[in-house]
């Protein structure tokens, strides 16, 4: 029976993994590979890696370290972080990722999600729509690790996703991101309802009945989240975990 | 030099994942596209990820369309496909309406589901392959393995006895599929954690 992709995300910062609570505040969490490795020991569903510096700098993820992730990952990941050419899209899947994640080039470049898809299938190609609420104003889309404001409406700009041939998308509330009190069912529920590809919920899960409400409530096809996976206990000690088997079996009653 | 298993590369998809699963299992393997190490393999593996018609035309003008079905239906070279690469096994596909090799009497179709909230298409994540028609590819099996998934397009065989296992989404499709000395398989053994590995050691046994 089908069962919802239950997703770690990753954040890099300067070759470290950080956590951040809406897009700021990073907080220094551990190495990437032996992550990894507890990962693997924890059978986790699939992994996404975002260097949360690469757009700003005007830089790509390095593929040297997709290799590396490659290297010890026995799930599928996908990674993103500065992706802005076929080229490079082309240099992380040989380096070992299965998808790569697009967030401020899908905005900014013309054509490129249409001829990464075309290229390498959609199913390789994730997009990631950041949303923020401005004071006193509408949802919109974010570029730019949630720096820039581009005033576009999110359900609009997943549909164009959708057209432009993205397989997935990646939706990420940055006002309930790393604030650990669920997701913003609202929007998931808005975008999914929209477009026919899945839509992964992101932003602010802290417990399985989150996961639960993202999908049973917003019919997000997978649900991911970072805090939830690397804090735990009331003062947020840093100790990666995952649901059991036994757990996710639980999560998603039909 | 001549090798074993030869994991063809003709630049679809992430066969560093399928070279990684096989170093972990301790089966030696060479990832390449060159035509005479194909022509010499004694077994080989078509993974691939990507547009049907993409993949068709990559192995045409890398010269590897021919070598390779040749070698398969002449001197029935065992072959293990891997998500695109067990589609292209079939005689037709709708992605880019484009004719594959035919070895089996089956079509790639789109994803057709009846509810698209709740089935979103690709069909994205982890399933089952309920195991079918008793064969050497399969053995061991329980059906309870839980594999992943990553596509849009599906087979449907004509032939029931060229099905190995199945999975449901929405409605049951072909999800492994096998006759002979060819095998294949919609989902990714090579990403599944442990579940695939029973996959790639029946096939070296084979």
């Amino acid at each position: 029976m089908f069962r919802p992709r239950i997703i770690p995300v990753l954040l890099l910062r300067n070759q470290g993994l950080v956590k951040t609570v809406g897009f700021d505040k990073h907080r220094y969490i551990g190495d990437p590979i032996n992550a990894v490795k507890i990962f693997n020991d924890l059978q986790v569903d699939e992994l996404v890696f975002l260097d949360i510096l690469a757009s700003k700098e005007r830089r790509c993820i390095s593929p040297e370290f997709i290799r590396g992730i490659g290297d010890e990952a026995n799930m599928p990941f996908a990674a993103g972080g500065g992706i802005r050419t076929v080229q490079q899209i082309e240099g992380i899947i040989k380096a070992g990722a299965e998808k790569v994640v697009i967030n401020t080039a899908a905005y900014e470049e013309k054509g490129l999600v249409r001829e990464a898809s075309a290229s390498f299938g959609s199913s390789t190609i994730v997009v990631s729509i950041d949303v923020k609420k401005k004071f006193l104003g509408k949802k919109q889309v974010y570029v730019k690790a949630g720096t820039n404001a581009t005033g576009l409406d999110p359900v609009e700009f997943a549909k164009q996703m959708e057209q432009e041939g993205a397989g997935e998308l990646f939706l990420t509330s940055i006002d309930h991101e790393g604030r650990m009190q669920g997701y913003d069912l609202d929007l998931i529920h808005a975008v999914s309802a929209a477009v026919t590809i899945p839509v992964v919920a992101h932003g602010g899960a802290a417990t399985n009945q989150h996961f639960t409400d993202a999908v049973l409530k917003g019919h997000a096809s997978a649900v991911a989240a970072g805090s939830r996976f690397v804090y735990h206990g009331p003062r947020n000690a840093v100790l990666i975990n995952y649901p059991t088997t036994e757990e996710i079996q639980k999560l998603f009653p039909i | 030099m001549a090798s074993g298993l030869i994991v063809v590369d003709y630049g679809m998809g992430n066969l560093r994942s399928v070279e990684k699963k096989l170093q972990r299992l301790g089966i030696s393997a060479h990832i390449s596209g060159d035509i005479e190490l194909i022509e010499q393999a004694q077994k080989l593996i078509l993974p691939g990820v990507g547009h049907f018609a993409n993949g068709v035309r990559n192995l045409r003008e890398r010269g590897l369309w021919d070598v390779i079905d040749n070698k398969v239906r002449n001197h029935k070279t065992p072959i293990m496909g891997i998500c695109l690469g067990m589609q292209l096994m079939a005689k037709f596909s709708e992605e880019g309406n484009t004719e594959g090799f035919g070895w089996f009497d089956a079509e790639v179709k789109r994803f057709n589901v009846s509810d698209t909230l709740r089935f979103k298409v690709p069909h994205m994540g982890w399933n089952e392959s309920i195991p079918v028609n008793k064969n050497l590819f399969t053995e061991g099996l329980t059906g309870q393995e839980s594999y992943y998934f990553v596509h849009a397009y599906h087979l449907v065989c004509n032939n029931p006895g060229d099905v190995l296992g199945k999975t449901v989404y929405d409605y049951e499709f072909v999800s492994m599929m096998g006759r002979d000395h060819i095998f294949g398989v919609q989902f990714h053994p090579e990403k599944s954690h442990s579940a695939g590995d029973r996959l790639f050691q029946n096939f070296m046994d084979f």
